[in-house]
């Protein structure tokens, strides 16, 4: 329980240290609500449902996924990592702080998206369908944390974390429900996309969208094969992860 | 409570087919300040690494407070602070809460204030570490590791990097610290670091201790030496019984008994009517002590193991 509670106070300095750092700021959080506004601007309220779903989407990825897997490589790369190594701090303690630190973020841009949709877009709030939202969101937020961790296993150096992490994540963007509806892919191109976590998360929040205002059913296929995936990313990062930089 | 504070026997690690640590025997006692002291790419990093349970070591045995530091025990880690070669601190938080948010993992962490004051840091209490010179990381790296009040420190070459008047400063925090009765574990290259700061040495060099002992010790190997060097015209050479060579212009010659080498010299040089120009009597530097130790080509012998 000491080790939760370090957790919990390692977020708090956690969270300032995020604010204060511009990139991580603007990056993490002002780009996927850029994104909401260039494309309901662009494409009216038509489309302003699609997109309030697909940018809950990106708003969870973003702060979790690619924020960990450059920020952990960034820690390790400047030597945190092993400082934290050496001290009582236990080492799970100071990755779960982070992780907790990134789910409230992306839970936070969540609740903006959804209040900027309701708002300005007519896009009403689905409350029957929140239950099935918020499992969806802890789940896909729990799983894209672990696959961050994976990932700054795999990453050389901090150098290369912003290249390696949009490389991954942004043509899934495109075919998996986030930035196009899926309903436009051929066929294969489809079936690559639902091989990969982020179509199927962003599939279970559009449902809650295409449901409202009645509740959807949960969605337990996607839930599975993004469950699935955070935990083969959990066990490949507790085989891989490393404290200290490569030599 | 009388076990030493770091207990290595026949300690080797290898990286691949490169040995960096060749079967290492080291004591370190309570309330002692201990340099390893040694070139770069002697295995100095790899052993401290090895006592701060960051590395695992292939053979031997290590003890540090009487725990072994590999088993990662957070009992160990709770009173021993750690100095790494690089700075390892969060870069958007202020010095103050990086030591406040580091005090905290410590049962009983000293006073942030009181830490600041320590490093002289006090007045960039409220500054992001982001915005600090090379040498004021270096010195929030030293408050981190004493802000849990650790019994054992270790220090990884803490002054590589800084201009003279910084290292002064810094040396005078270390004495600051040992005043305090806590046992500091450095390694260094500079002579004049350990010679400034240590109560005992040992010289590694290619994976091995060399020597061990007191800076007097070492210096002298029991005897104080003196070094007499001056300089002759080209044509002229001081008496052979004294033992002088020759290094390019100048002489030199090393004594257990300057009074009366001294006398020999001068009483020569007056009746030969030649002038000892630049004469210079200056004690055996620990320089030139370890020159001599790491210096040399290594044995043959030794190299082939």
């Amino acid at each position: 329980m000491r080790g939760v509670a370090l957790a919990l106070r390692q977020v708090a300095y956690e969270n300032r240290a995020f604010w204060r750092n511009p990139a991580a700021a603007f990056f993490t959080f002002a780009f996927p609500l850029i994104f909401l506004v260039i494309f309901t601007t662009i494409f009216g309220r038509e489309a302003a449902r699609f997109f309030t779903g697909g940018i809950i989407t990106l708003s969870i990825v973003s702060a979790t996924f690619t924020n960990i897997a450059m920020s952990v490589t960034l820690a390790r790369e400047e030597g945190i990592l092993k400082r934290v190594r050496g001290t009582p701090l236990p080492p799970f303690a100071y990755l779960l702080g982070r992780m907790l630190h990134a789910v409230a973020i992306g839970l936070i841009l969540a609740v903006i998206v959804v209040g900027y949709g309701a708002l300005f877009q007519e896009v009403e709030v689905p409350w029957a369908g929140l239950p099935v939202l918020v499992l969806t969101l802890i789940a896909g937020s729990a799983a894209l944390c672990a696959l961050g961790l994976a990932a700054s296993a795999l990453i050389p150096n901090s150098d290369a974390a912003p290249a390696v992490v949009n490389a991954a994540v942004l043509p899934l963007y495109f075919i998996s429900n986030v930035f196009t509806p899926a309903d436009q892919l051929p066929a294969w191109l489809d079936a690559v996309s639902r091989i990969f976590p982020i179509r199927h998360l962003a599939d279970a929040v559009a449902s809650v969208y295409t449901a409202a205002p009645a509740a959807p059913p949960i969605p337990w296929l996607d839930l599975a094969v993004v469950a699935a995936w955070g935990v083969g990313a959990a066990v490949f990062a507790l085989r891989f992860f490393r404290w200290e930089p490569r030599r | 409570m009388t076990e030493p504070a770091v207990e290595i026997s026949g300690l080797r690690k290898s990286y691949g087919a490169i040995e960096a640590v060749r079967g290492v025997d080291l004591r370190v006692e309570r309330g002692e300040v201990f340099a390893l002291l040694g070139p770069n790419g002697a295995g100095k990093t790899t052993t401290v690494e090895i006592l701060e349970g960051h590395r695992r070591r292939d053979a031997g045995e290590v003890r540090v407070l009487g725990h072994d530091p590999e088993r990662n025990e957070r009992a160990l880690k709770e009173r021993v602070g750690i100095v790494l070669q690089q700075t390892g601190v969060e870069l958007y938080l202020t010095v103050g809460e990086v030591v406040e948010l580091i005090g905290g993992y410590y049962p009983a962490p000293r006073a942030v204030d009181e830490v600041l004051e320590l490093v002289g840091l006090t007045e960039q209490a409220k500054q992001r570490v982001i915005k600090l010179s090379g040498g004021q990381k270096r010195r929030v790296d030293l408050a981190v590791a004493i802000v849990g009040d650790p019994e054992l420190l270790f220090l990884d070459e803490p002054t590589t990097g800084f201009d003279p008047s910084a290292r002064r400063q810094a040396w005078d925090t270390l004495r600051g610290l040992t005043q305090l009765g806590k046992t500091i574990f450095l390694t260094t290259h500079f002579m004049d670091e350990a010679q400034a700061l240590a109560d005992r040495v040992a010289v590694m060099t290619a994976g091995r201790i060399v020597a061990t002992g007191t800076v007097d010790e070492l210096i002298s190997g029991g005897e104080p030496v003196s070094r007499i060097r001056f300089r002759l015209p080209d044509n002229v050479a001081p008496p052979e019984g004294l033992g002088a060579r020759r290094e390019a212009s100048v002489w030199r010659l090393e004594t257990t008994t300057p009074t009366r080498s001294l006398h020999e010299l001068t009483s020569w040089a007056v009746n030969a009517a030649v002038q000892l120009s630049e004469l210079e009597v200056s004690r055996r530097s620990l320089e030139d002590v370890y020159l001599e130790l790491t210096g040399q080509p290594p044995d043959q012998g030794e190299g082939a193991a």
